[in-house]
């Protein structure tokens, strides 16, 4: 039914997002052009890698995926996946800061954001929230939290409360998946150790396989709300169940595995300190001082 | 490091206690459940909608403001679960008496193409006085699918012509005011449709 132009176009059109997205892409776009202007290398997969979570985040709210997402219970959950693991994780891994910090205009670089970056640091609530065991019970927390099936049936009918379940995934992703994986300088004052990181990546895999596996195995069909407003296809209600805990099964859980890959990296590279220097970028704690 | 400061255990734990209550209160704080339907209070926008009748008069939601409105989407020619929907609501407006003149069952067509004014009308004269055929062009009618998210899709038309249109079975309940109350699904029986219709009279 829809023409390939309606594909693109946003569902419920939402201007915070539009506005976020482009504020970001065009801060990085500005920061690595004057980054390699001043003759400052970063590797060459870290622009694709932001560019593509944060385009998969736009993607995700903004096209007419959302309105599959709204329609399709197993759609909904990918929509989840992309939000909450697979977006942070490209997001985090082209460890965007100092470029975006560099992006910004100097006024608001030197008035807002390296004194706000300062109070987080030192902020207790952030620490307390970026603690491995807060951060893991979180994560997953929200993941089962708005899979209840009478919470999650409100969400799918209210706009306001559909809205605030997606920005709560994706900036969870991103605060949960930077703590599991920006290396420890990056992290600094925050840091984790990486054994820390390799348990809750595990436990985070282990908590999503029993939910996705409970959703999957189970007979009867727990999100009515699909069947009540209309699938956006036909669909066998419980094989739209069983695609939706399948993709909170398996590839939610295989995350926790890219995860777990990414800190043995980091591990080993820290390890040997004499082979670390690539990375010409300074994190953010260092480059004030010489700014 | 594999824990956290002990110190900071109880505190952490009874953070998130906190957290997880606060939530879970957010998630309930609507009242004590009174009907059997789905309650909805709360949850979607007050009706709002600009469509023309049987009778290809333009008609907007100010109209049925002081009735109890029934909304539902689907089409004439929908071979099972319009007719089906239908006759279950004409037997709950008929289980109400003499309160069904407060109600009004607003049948909006996914299928205006085929549903013309005429074909409507006639329609919805099966079911009774109460129950009023809608229509609008695809723009008017996906406002209106968009905002209680309600979703339907027509299929490619075989060799005679025909196609079918997928459509939800949410029948939408307004009190007078307008404001979305009460979402009956298909497994909603007319009695029970009946006793939470007069029951939101009452209160009304």
């Amino acid at each position: 039914m829809p023409s390939p132009i309606q594909y693109l176009l946003p569902w419920d059109f939402s201007p915070t997002v539009l506005l976020i997205c482009s504020l970001f892409a065009i801060t990085y776009a500005r920061g690595a052009h004057l980054l390699k202007r001043q003759g400052i290398a970063q590797a060459a997969w870290r622009s694709p890698a932001f560019f593509a979570g944060l385009g998969l985040d736009y993607a995700a709210l903004q096209t007419y995926f959302d309105y599959l997402s709204q329609h399709m219970f197993w759609v909904h959950r990918l929509q989840h996946l992309v939000l909450h693991h697979v977006a942070p994780v490209l997001l985090v891994a082209a460890a965007p800061l100092e470029v975006l910090r560099h992006g910004s205009p100097r006024w608001l670089r030197d008035r807002v954001l390296d004194p706000v970056a300062r109070q987080v640091a030192a902020s207790g609530i952030v620490r307390f929230v970026q603690s491995p065991f807060v951060a893991l019970l979180l994560f997953v927390g929200l993941i089962y939290y708005w899979l209840i099936p009478s919470v999650h049936f409100a969400a799918m009918l209210d706009a306001h409360r559909y809205v605030l379940m997606n920005w709560s995934m994706a900036a969870d992703g991103i605060l949960f998946w930077w703590l599991m994986l920006a290396t420890r300088r990056r992290q600094g004052g925050l840091a984790v150790g990486y054994g820390s990181r390799i348990l809750v990546l595990c436990l985070a895999a282990l908590l999503q396989i029993v939910l996705g596996a409970y959703i999957t195995l189970h007979r009867t069909v727990l999100f009515d709300v699909y069947g009540i407003c209309g699938r956006a296809w036909q669909l066998s209600p419980l094989v739209d169940q069983q695609l939706g805990g399948l993709t909170t099964w398996i590839p939610a859980a295989m995350m926790s595995g890219v995860g777990v890959i990414v800190v043995l990296h980091h591990l080993m590279h820290d390890a040997k300190p004499a082979s670390r220097g690539g990375g010409a970028i300074p994190a953010a704690g260092e480059s004030r001082s010489a700014a | 490091m594999f824990l956290p400061k002990t110190d900071s255990v109880p505190g952490v734990f009874g953070a998130i206690a906190v957290l997880l209550s606060a939530l879970s209160l957010a998630a309930c704080s609507r009242p004590e459940p009174r009907f059997s339907l789905h309650d909805i209070t709360g949850l979607m926008p007050r009706l709002e909608f600009t469509l023309t009748d049987g009778d290809d008069k333009a008609v907007s939601a100010q109209n049925f403001r002081g009735k109890v409105v029934l909304l539902y989407f689907g089409y004439t020619e929908c071979p099972d679960a319009c007719p089906t929907t239908l006759a279950t609501l004409q037997h709950a407006v008929r289980l109400l008496g003499s309160q069904a003149a407060n109600i009004r069952v607003l049948f909006v067509t996914v299928d205006p193409q085929r549903d013309t004014a005429a074909v409507l009308r006639r329609y919805v004269s099966y079911f009774g006085p109460q129950f009023v055929g809608l229509r609008g062009d695809d723009t008017a009618l996906n406002a209106l699918t968009r905002r209680y998210r309600v979703a339907y899709h027509r299929e490619v038309a075989d060799a005679n012509g025909y196609y079918s249109v997928d459509h939800s079975n949410a029948v939408f309940v307004f009190d007078p005011s307008g404001r979305p109350r009460l979402l009956a699904d298909s497994t909603a029986g007319a009695k029970t449709i009946a006793s939470d219709l007069s029951r939101l009279l009452a209160s009304g």
